[in-house]
């Protein structure tokens, strides 16, 4: 149970809000040097030679570093090593960094930065991931051999048989955009040779302190032990300071030893912009059958997407995209490719939802199709394919470990919205709806005052639109999934706590302290979440996945029962009683009756006295999962949350312009550690999505990025949202210690295709392509397009 | 030159005047709240009081600021570390994720509300629509602001107008 104080409770909150928080270009080290990368003008290139002499000339500059200043590896990557810390060989595409100068201010660094030539031999280029495809087509890296990166697949069933049992076929091709995270504060590092022992300290913005110490320990030629990447407050992520923000950090590293003087990188937004990795663009073309009934039959799915210049997570993007190619429905044939191509465009690497937010635009908006032409409602087909307890997926695993809570979730934001009575006022469709056959009792104009609480303005189309997902929680079979806690607790009762996650600024420390607090049965004050360091902790993977609370939180649970054993067996004599029955609750240690205690800090002094250490190393294993990557079959995740999200809008009939008036979202995630927070990601997931349906696009003509800042770039602001409803589901998951699933990535998959629906139902008009452009409408006809 | 910020009297030195005063806070004064995350003045990181009109700085110049009276973030709280009820808030009502454009944010609700202690939400969602944020959605923000509201109608009425909104 939360506790009411609880509710809410940061342990960054105060530092945060009076600015003392220290993000990495607030920290101050004296004697320190300034950074600043070096671009070429190339996007395909072979680089014949780099010239560093005007800038190493100029005043105030210390050092030019390239290529040939690495002393270990210059080529890296999670999955294949194609990403240069410097580029060697070739300019792959025009962030590529050539040079990094380094110099006394920042000023003269962007200077030097300004004055390095690339003599290069242009190579032809490829933008289109199709034509990248083609026999023939200019290749990115010649030694991979192709521009392909990776195929997933499904086969499950037999799609031709599924096609012949289907009345009605849909098929359509949807694209989505690229976009940029867009977090608050860009890359930065600050590295510090520590002159005691050489280490090389890491502060900087990056949310996998684990693999930038790789990053780094490579680049430099040491050992792990030689780095230690320490915590530092991080202004957003959001999937995107992984492979970037590390070689950002391994560049500045480098620079520190070779110098042996601190160095600060701090990227410019347009630095930021150019060079960091985004969301992958997808092109899907998706046939689906269905039969009279409303059932659906099969799905044939063609996946393309453009992984850009290098590998970065794109075959774990689209496995995830592949394995939730159905969306949260039940499916039994299934014939799915998916394609990862190498271009000269902007590298396509991991982003809040991974593969899923492309996907869910398309099958969330194929099933309202569908539903169409089989003359019921979206709900209704929704009812009839949906995935319910003890339901197989699409990879052959059958949902029968943990509440499958889809109808829950969609009945709960129905009744929120109050969604069949707004579905009736649509604009579209109002003809029909208003035949003398159909008996209405109120005027569309009564009932617009009555449910919306204001009459729809003449000049504008009312649309009420939903989308549901289920979504695999963490990494999956995608990679190796475990982390580690440390409870350490002191003589005088207080409590030192260190996760292997990272915060993110989502609130990890918090949600892992108020989890250790509930367990130890303390008082939240007693926990200090200790400052992070990838030389205190095991390397527990990545704060991706929307994996942080289950994972770091089952791992503070494990420990936290482990330290209760050890209070446990120390006291249990005293207390009278045998150690399983100790109790540990306001912060006191029971035995059987209430009479038999001791205070949590009075046992804490005793155990140091004993020689004994209430000291606790946790570690959560995920739970086993299953992948046969040639058929695509297997149990992809361990455990899955489901969501659903509605939204009201308006389209200006003259601009076509949309205005957001409600959202309400529902998710199931488990359990709530820290409920406003929970609240938060939901709220932030909405925003995030509201502008990848309606405004976000990076523009890249020729593979060079025009939209460098946050006013071409345009993520949503206060006026383009409106007010949101948050529901916390909670059905506690079996396989997580805590109960908890995930909520980060769930949020922020499912609002697009619902924007897509409203203005469905408010024009008549379906929109395939991320972001909606409307323009001027037509004058409203009976019927859209896609409409029988 | 002088400027006064947080309540201080500040002799700027010449060869700082052509600096720009988003840098001379944070490097020379070390007050490190203002952020610079767009050097455009696009995303409302940087904002700050001056003379209690919300100012994004990051383009400006220290001399643009003579005998100019500054509030940044670090001015907000009492002195004794207390936070300032607008910062409780956002603290109460989950309004802190990242925290990068907390301090931003903070002060361009701080400056609407001395000017109007009465918001509608719709009026608070207007009066932060220069600052970015991309984690919270800006739902539980508007919360927070409109919860520290009657603080300043009680302030508002226990001061005259026109006083300043610093020592």
């Amino acid at each position: 149970m939360v506790k009411p104080e609880t509710k809410c409770w940061r342990n960054d909150a105060y530092a945060k809000v009076t600015g003392k928080a220290k993000f990495t270009d607030d920290l101050k080290f004296a004697n320190v040097l300034h950074a600043a990368p070096a671009y070429s003008d190339f996007v395909h290139a072979r680089i014949v030679s780099i010239d560093t002499g005007a800038a190493e000339k100029l005043a105030g500059v210390v050092r030019v570093l390239t290529a040939k200043d690495v002393p270990g590896i210059n080529r890296f990557g999670q999955i294949i090593r194609d990403f240069r810390i410097f580029a060697d060989d070739k300019i792959h595409y025009h962030g590529d960094v050539v040079a990094v100068v380094v110099a006394e201010t920042r000023e003269i660094a962007i200077r030097g930065a300004q004055l390095v030539k690339v003599n290069a031999e242009p190579l032809p280029a490829v933008f289109d991931p199709e034509a990248a495809m083609l026999p023939g087509a200019p290749l990115v890296h010649e030694n991979h051999g192709t521009n392909l990166i990776n195929t997933h697949v499904v086969r499950h069933g037999n799609v031709e048989e599924g096609f012949k049992q289907a009345d009605f076929i849909i098929e359509e091709k949807f694209q989505t955009q690229t976009v940029e995270h867009a977090y608050l504060e860009t890359e930065a590092a600050v590295c510090v040779p520590r002159s005691t022992d050489g280490v090389i300290e890491v502060y900087g913005s990056m949310q996998h302190p684990f693999s930038t110490r790789r990053f780094v320990a490579a680049c430099l030629g040491v050992a792990l032990s030689e780095v230690e990447i320490i915590g530092t407050p991080m202004g957003g992520g959001f999937g995107g300071k992984d492979d970037t923000a590390a070689i950002v950090c391994a560049r500045t590293a480098l620079a520190a030893k070779l110098l042996n003087r601190p160095v600060k990188m701090v990227y410019r937004r347009d630095w930021s912009m150019r060079e960091s990795y985004k969301r992958h663009p997808y092109r899907v073309h998706y046939k689906m059958g269905v039969t009279k009934a409303g059932r659906i039959t099969a799905v044939q799915c063609k996946i393309i997407t453009d992984g850009g210049a290098y590998c970065s997570v794109t075959p774990w993007v689209t496995w995830r995209s592949t394995v939730q190619c159905c969306g949260p429905y039940v499916v039994e044939n299934v014939h799915c490719d998916t394609f990862g191509v190498y271009t000269n465009n902007v590298v396509s690497g991991a982003m809040r939802g991974f593969g899923s937010p492309q996907m869910n635009f398309v099958i969330e908006q194929v099933v309202e199709m569908a539903a169409q032409k089989v003359g019921i409602s979206g709900i209704e087909f929704r009812r009839r394919n949906m995935v319910r307890q003890g339901s197989v997926t699409i990879t052959g695993q059958k949902l029968d470990a943990h509440k499958v809570a889809m109808e829950q979730v969609l009945d709960t934001v129905l009744r929120e919205i109050d969604y069949e009575k707004k579905l009736a006022l649509c604009s579209h469709g109002q003809a029909e709806r208003r035949a003398p056959s159909r008996h209405v009792d109120q005027s569309t104009s009564e009932l617009a005052e009555t449910v919306l609480g204001a009459p729809i303005a003449d000049d504008e189309l009312y649309g009420v639109g939903l989308a549901m997902s289920y979504r695999g929680v963490s990494l999956g079979a995608e990679g190796v999934d475990f982390c580690a806690a440390i409870i350490n607790a002191q003589a005088d009762g207080s409590i030192l706590l260190e996760v292997g996650v990272h915060e993110n600024g989502q609130g990890a420390e918090s949600a892992m302290s108020l989890i250790c607090a509930e367990e130890l049965g303390v008082d939240l004050n007693r926990i200090r979440y200790r400052r992070s360091s990838t030389s205190n902790i095991p390397d527990s993977g990545t704060t991706v996945a929307s994996r942080a609370t289950i994972m770091g939180g089952g791992a503070v649970t494990l420990a936290a029962r482990e330290l209760k054993q050890k209070i446990a067996e120390a006291f249990c004599a005293k207390l009278h009683c045998a150690p399983g029955e100790v109790r540990f609750k306001d912060n006191f240690i029971y035995g059987k009756t209430d009479g038999d205690r001791i205070t949590f800090a009075e046992a804490m002094r005793e155990m140091w006295l004993m020689q004994r250490f209430p000291f606790a190393f946790g570690v959560f294993k995920a739970p086993h999962v299953t992948w046969d990557e040639h058929t695509g079959q297997g149990d992809a995740y361990f455990t899955w949350v489901y969501g659903c999200q509605a939204v009201e809008l308006t389209v200006n009939k003259k601009s076509g312009k949309v205005k957001l008036l409600n959202a309400v979202a529902a998710h199931d995630v488990g359990r709530a550690v820290n409920p406003e927070m929970v609240r938060g990601q939901i709220y932030g997931g909405l925003a995030m999505s509201a502008g990848y349906a309606l405004h976000e696009e990076v523009k890249a003509p020729d593979g060079k990025i025009t939209t460098l800042n946050l006013n071409t770039y345009r993520i949503p602001r206060s006026m383009d949202l409106p007010e949101m409803k948050a529901i916390i589901v909670e059905n506690p998951d079996p396989v997580s210690p805590t109960g908890a699933k995930s909520i980060g990535e769930p949020a922020n998959e499912i609002l697009a295709p619902a924007i897509a629906n409203a203005i469905f139902n408010a024009t008549g008009r379906r929109h395939l392509s991320l972001p909606i452009h409307l323009g001027a409408l037509p004058e409203p006809t009976t019927c859209g397009e896609g409409c029988q | 030159m002088k400027i006064f910020v947080n309540g201080k009297e500040i002799e700027v030195p010449a060869s700082a005047l052509d600096k720009r005063i988003v840098e001379f806070l944070r490097e020379d004064l070390d007050l490190t709240g203002a952020k610079n995350a767009c050097d455009i003045g696009a995303c409302g990181a940087c904002t700050i009081l001056v003379n209690d009109e919300p100012t994004r700085i990051c383009v400006k110049r220290v001399k643009d600021f003579a005998g100019q009276r500054i509030l940044t973030i670090e001015g907000l709280a009492a002195p004794d570390g207390a936070l300032h009820p607008l910062q409780q808030a956002f603290v109460d009502c989950g309004a802190i994720q990242c925290g990068f454009c907390t301090p931003g944010m903070v002060m361009t609700a701080h400056a609407f509300l001395l000017k109007n202690p009465r918001p509608t939400r719709e009026q608070i969602r207007h009066a932060i629509f220069k600052n970015l944020c991309r984690c919270t959605g800006y739902q539980q923000i508007i919360d927070a602001i409109e919860k520290a509201a009657p603080h300043y109608r009680r302030e508002t009425k226990a001061r005259k107008p026109a006083e300043p909104a610093i020592a």
